[in-house]
């Protein structure tokens, strides 16, 4: 993890710039006119950089629980719980932006599109996990049996992903001949806003994720879970 | 002893248990027939008619219900002190390979024999059947692989019940997916050739899912 606990560091303050940019120049900024999509189109700096930062945070938890499972070291375990927390809760703001996007360019809040339904399903997924953490009262073992079920289940996340919007056509714009906005539509303001906002989410996500674990690490220590190494939590 | 001799000492010792207490073959079965039952009745009760869709729909739900059935209690049929006699003899990954090789076998036949039984109960809607028994074959063992790695994760839990389902369905769900789409196509009669890159996607899947269950159950099975 980046390891500074100061709110100070270097990486915090790139996310606050990085975040008020995307916020500011995301609502003035100069959009190109489109079709159906309108002024809506500032959604994308809000709603994709979701997507992008949820599969970044599963996938580090995901890593963690290899490492989990090799080093039996709790502290681990804290940093896939916090890393799949934060995914989700992105996973959901994802899914909210989404909706209020449909509503206003596809007519409904809720559609059959594969996007959306694997998103949904993802998010099941790791609901699941979250329910299997708490059905197992002993600490090591529950972090070790959830460890496994966390390697198993991203790779069905990834399968999500890929495998559904193969299935059937996307409303997504881009897909299935609806207008859209590729790399060649964007122009470089638009580009700019676009990766600062998605490196920012990430930013601040991790920023986020950083303070739980944190937080939880310090209760641990009060229950006796943890003796060690406080320092190089975050 | 090599994996290969325990892994087939193994797989021999649950098709006896099984032989011995047959009543887990038959329970399933009993259990499809009902849900078969089930569905006649409501669906022809009153004279009815199922469309292609309705009749795919049907049959892979109550597939993927009963496979979890099956599969739940491949952990939970012996006691756990027996689990432990088992931990001093063999490797868990012959372990895990054995009850991935019995639940394929079993699967394989429980779809089978429930396919049949769909058939002659719903009417036959399938136009190529030996395409949709081939998709069947590959479904239940795609089920069945991800389902026994589930069931291990379950059977660590005290309500190992609840949480297979709670965990088994989000994650088989991509697979579902496909099944539905290609065996749709089956029943449609459509250019076989049409499938077969769906048919290779499952047959990765239950490759990636065996090898992640191999690799992964050590993990599981040290207490």
């Amino acid at each position: 993890m980046l390891s500074n606990s100061s709110p100070f560091a270097w990486w915090k303050i790139l996310a606050f710039v990085l975040l008020m940019y995307g916020a500011i120049m995301g609502f003035m900024g100069n959009v190109p006119r489109m079709e159906q999509l309108g002024e809506t189109i500032r959604n994308l700096y809000f709603h994709v950089p979701m997507w992008f930062a949820m599969t970044l945070f599963l996938l580090i938890a995901f890593a963690y629980s290899i490492v989990y499972l090799k080093t039996g070291n709790l502290k681990h375990d804290r940093i896939v719980v916090e890393f799949t927390r934060t995914g989700m809760f992105f996973g959901i703001l994802g899914l909210l932006t989404g909706m209020m996007w449909a509503k206003f360019t596809w007519g409904a809040f809720w559609t059959k599109d594969p996007k959306l339904n694997a998103a949904a399903i993802a998010m099941l997924i790791y609901t699941a996990y979250m329910i299997l953490r708490d059905a197992i009262a002993d600490e090591d073992k529950k972090a070790r049996i959830t460890a496994v079920y966390n390697i198993f289940a991203f790779p069905a996340f990834m399968a999500l992903i890929y495998i559904m919007p193969r299935l059937t056509d996307s409303l997504h714009p881009g897909n299935g001949g609806n207008p859209g906005f590729n790399a060649y539509d964007r122009d470089r303001e638009m580009n700019m806003i676009f990766y600062s906002s998605i490196l920012g989410f990430m930013l601040l996500g991790t920023w986020i994720t950083t303070l739980r674990v944190r937080l939880r690490l310090w209760a641990d220590k009060k229950d006796g879970l943890i003796t060690n190494s406080i320092e190089h939590a975050s | 002893m090599s994996l290969i001799s325990e892994t087939v000492a193994l797989v021999k010792k649950e098709f006896l248990l099984e032989f011995r207490l047959r009543y887990m073959f038959n329970a399933v079965l009993v259990y499809l027939a009902g849900a078969i039952f089930i569905c006649y009745f409501a669906f022809f009760g009153r004279g009815g008619d199922l469309s292609p869709m309705t009749w795919n729909a049907l049959f892979w739900i109550i597939v993927l219900l009963a496979s979890v059935n099956a599969a739940s209690r491949s952990f939970l049929l012996e006691r756990s002190s027996r689990h432990y006699y088992y931990y001093f003899l063999a490797s868990p990954g012959a372990i895990i390979l054995s009850k991935l090789i019995y639940n394929i076998v079993l699967l394989i036949l429980m779809a089978m024999v429930g396919l049949a039984l769909f058939t002659l109960m719903m009417g036959n809607a399938v136009q190529d059947l030996t395409m949709f028994i081939g998709i069947t074959i590959i479904g239940a063992s795609c089920l069945a692989a991800t389902l026994t790695f589930i069931a291990a994760i379950a059977a660590q839990t005290q309500h190992s019940m609840t949480l297979m389902a709670v965990l088994s369905f989000p994650v088989v769900i991509p697979v579902l997916l496909i099944l539905i789409k290609v065996s749709k196509s089956a029943i449609d009669g459509l250019e076989r050739s049409l499938a077969y890159q769906d048919l290779m996607v499952l047959l990765a899947v239950n490759v990636i899912t065996i090898t992640v269950s191999y690799l992964l159950f050590p993990y599981l099975w040290k207490n």
